[in-house]
Order: C-alpha cells, then structure tokens, then sequence
C-alpha cells in the first residue's frame, strides 16, 4: 500500500471517536487511590490513637512527605502520557519529598541522643511496612499503568516508574495512617525501600505494556 | 489544520497527513542510515499520529508532538530490525535461501492489510488503494455508512497494533 492510499483511509477515519485524555486520567487517578484506600481499611484500618498522633509533630509530617510525593509524581505521570510534552520540571517536583524527608531526618537527629536513634530507625514494624505498602500501592498501581495505555508515553521505562512512584506514594500515605512508627529515620529507609519496590516494578511493567 | 481536523474535516485532515509524511520522510532519511524501509517508519508513524491523535493538546505547537512520535516510531522500528537481523543471525541457512526477501519485501502495512478479517480488509482497501468515499464504500459492499466506518476503523486500529 503507498502511503498516499494509508493517508485516505485514515483522512476518512477521521471522525472516529476520541478519547478524552485528560478525563482518563483523572478518573484511573481517582479509581487508583479509591482501591488504595479500600485495601487499606481491609487490611489494616487506622491506628487506635490516631487522634493523640494527630497533635504530634512527626505523625502528621509522614503526611506532608507522603503527600508530596504523590502529587509530584501524579504531575510527572501525567507529562508523560503526551509525546513532545517536556517532562523535566514535572520530574524536577518529585525532588521535593526527598528534600522534605532529609530535612525531617536532619531535625530529628537534632532531637534524638545518638543512642536511642537506632532503635528510631528499625521501629517495631520494618517488615509490616515492606509487606503492607506494596500490597496496598499493587492494584492503584495497575490502574494507573492502565490509564496511561490511553496515551502515548514515548518512554515506557520511565512512565511505568512514574505509575510505581504514584502507587507507592498513595499506599504510603495510607499506610502511615496505620503505622506507629513516625520517626523521619523509619520512613526515610523502610518507606523508601517499599516505594522503591513498587517504582521497579512500575518501570518493569511499564518497559512491557505500555509500548503502542 | 490538525485542529480543523479533529473537528471531523478530512479534507485538512488529509492535507496534514500528507504534510506530516513529507516532514517524517525527510528527518527519517536523515537520521536512520541504511537498512530502514523509510516507507515503513513513515507509514507507522502516520497511524500511530492517527490512533493518538488525542494526546495531542489543542492548544500545544504541533511539531514537537509530531517530532516525539515520529522519533519513537523510528526507534521502535530499529529495534525491532535488531531483533530480525538476529534472528537471520540464528538461521542462517534460511537467510541463504532467500536473500531477496528484504529487497522485494511488499510494505510493512501490506501485509499487515492481509492479516485482517476479511469484512475489515475490503473496506480498509477498498478507502485505501481503490480510494473510495465512506458513501461508496457502503454502497459497492451493500453496508450502511456507520458499519463501513467502524470496520475501517478497526481494520486501521489493529494495523497500527499488530507491527508493534
């Protein structure tokens, strides 16, 4: 077929039906969180004192960590779903909860004599946090890779890393709504890791399906 | 022009097409060296500007969407020359046997055309090569308009996906 004929199916094709990107989007954001936050309640739940936590300092920063790292990655994520879109300054944010969380490391070795920061930084619950937040960030993180098949990333490695950042991120955020361990050590290494884990998985999946 | 031809103008829609391929010939010939059916990675680059036409923002310049599909197209088709010329690697003997396959290869979306369904490849042929209207079309094959234009579209759809 010369490409003259290709271009007059496809001219005649023209009226197809188009998706809406950005609606897309937006909703396989909102069904990822929803799942997130539903396997989160059968799973765990709360913890008991959450209301004393709340009026702690390290309880709620979790949350601003958390928080910004999904909202940076949910911007990176989007970037990448349109070819020509320069994803650089979305990427550029997803600096922001790593400097966050330094600076949280940072006060709190301030704040806790050199003995005791080690036991900080185990806590009593590494394994449920490697375990949970993976489990909790793997079906969000499915949707999200879904949604971007929608779209057109030019960097399927890398968008499906994007996809594991924004999973990780909302089963952290949840996930720190659980956990009693709210030391910026803790979260600085077993967060990390268990986002870590949901990223190379995203990238992993990513390389295979959302090639077009 | 593309924003007149997403609003269902094929008239403009053509004419951007065929502008896209002229601007898609001249960087692929720049740029893939030789062995590359420069035809093929137009082509495929066409219909994935087709499929993913929706990515594009209304209110974005055109050419660096064009030019980011266009260069993922190329890679894509590089790669999996890579792969075939491996394969050929692997099986020498049958390279051997055949070694004008390359030269007289009809193009990629040809035989990607033959794969489909026989409903979809008449009316997909039928626009194509014998450049019939959508109206024509349904009237030589007997089917209303809406079923013409589904098929075409599907028969287009799983062109683009199959040569992934």
């Amino acid at each position: 077929m010369d490409t003259q004929s290709l271009i007059r199916a496809l001219s005649q094709d023209a009226a197809a039906g188009r998706a809406r990107l950005d609606r897309r989007l937006a909703l396989g954001f909102a069904l990822a969180a929803g799942l997130a936050a539903i396997v989160w309640f059968v799973l765990l739940g709360p913890r008991p004192d959450i209301a004393e936590a709340a009026a702690t300092l390290r309880f709620p920063f979790k949350f601003v960590v958390t928080l910004a790292l999904v909202g940076s990655a949910a911007l990176a994520w989007r970037a990448v779903a349109r070819p020509g879109t320069p994803v650089a300054p979305a990427a550029a944010l997803l600096l922001a909860a790593p400097v966050l969380l330094a600076a949280g490391v940072v006060a709190e070795l301030f704040a806790v004599p050199e003995g005791a920061r080690m036991a900080r930084l185990i806590g009593t619950n590494s394994a449920v946090c490697l375990t949970f937040i993976p489990l909790i960030g793997a079906l969000p993180l499915a949707v999200l890779i879904a949604a971007l098949r929608n779209g057109a990333p030019t960097r399927p490695t890398l968008a499906g890393a994007f996809c594991g950042l924004a999973a990780g991120g909302l089963a952290a955020t949840f996930y720190a709504a659980h956990c009693i361990d709210d030391s910026p050590l803790f979260v600085a290494v077993w967060y990390t890791i268990a986002i870590g884990m949901l990223t190379l998985a995203g990238a992993l999946a990513g390389r295979l399906v959302l090639r077009w | 022009m593309l924003r007149a031809a997403l609003s269902g103008d094929e008239q403009a829609y053509a004419a951007f097409l065929a502008r896209v391929a002229a601007l898609v010939r001249g960087v692929t010939r720049r740029n893939a060296g030789s062995g590359v059916e420069v035809e093929d990675v137009v082509q495929e680059t066409l219909l994935a500007i087709h499929l993913k036409r929706h990515t594009w923002r209304t209110d974005a310049p055109v050419r660096p969407w064009i030019f980011a599909i266009a260069r993922y197209k190329l890679v894509d088709s590089l790669r999996r020359r890579g792969r075939r010329v491996e394969v050929d690697i692997a099986d020498y003997a049958e390279t051997l046997a055949e070694p004008v396959e390359d030269a007289a290869s009809p193009r990629e979306v040809e035989r990607a055309l033959e794969q489909l369904p026989p409903g979809q490849r008449r009316v997909v042929s039928a626009v194509s090569v014998e450049g019939l209207s959508i109206g024509e079309a349904a009237a030589a094959f007997g089917m209303n308009e809406t079923a013409v234009r589904v098929a075409l579209h599907r028969g287009l759809s799983a062109i683009a996906r199959g040569r992934r």
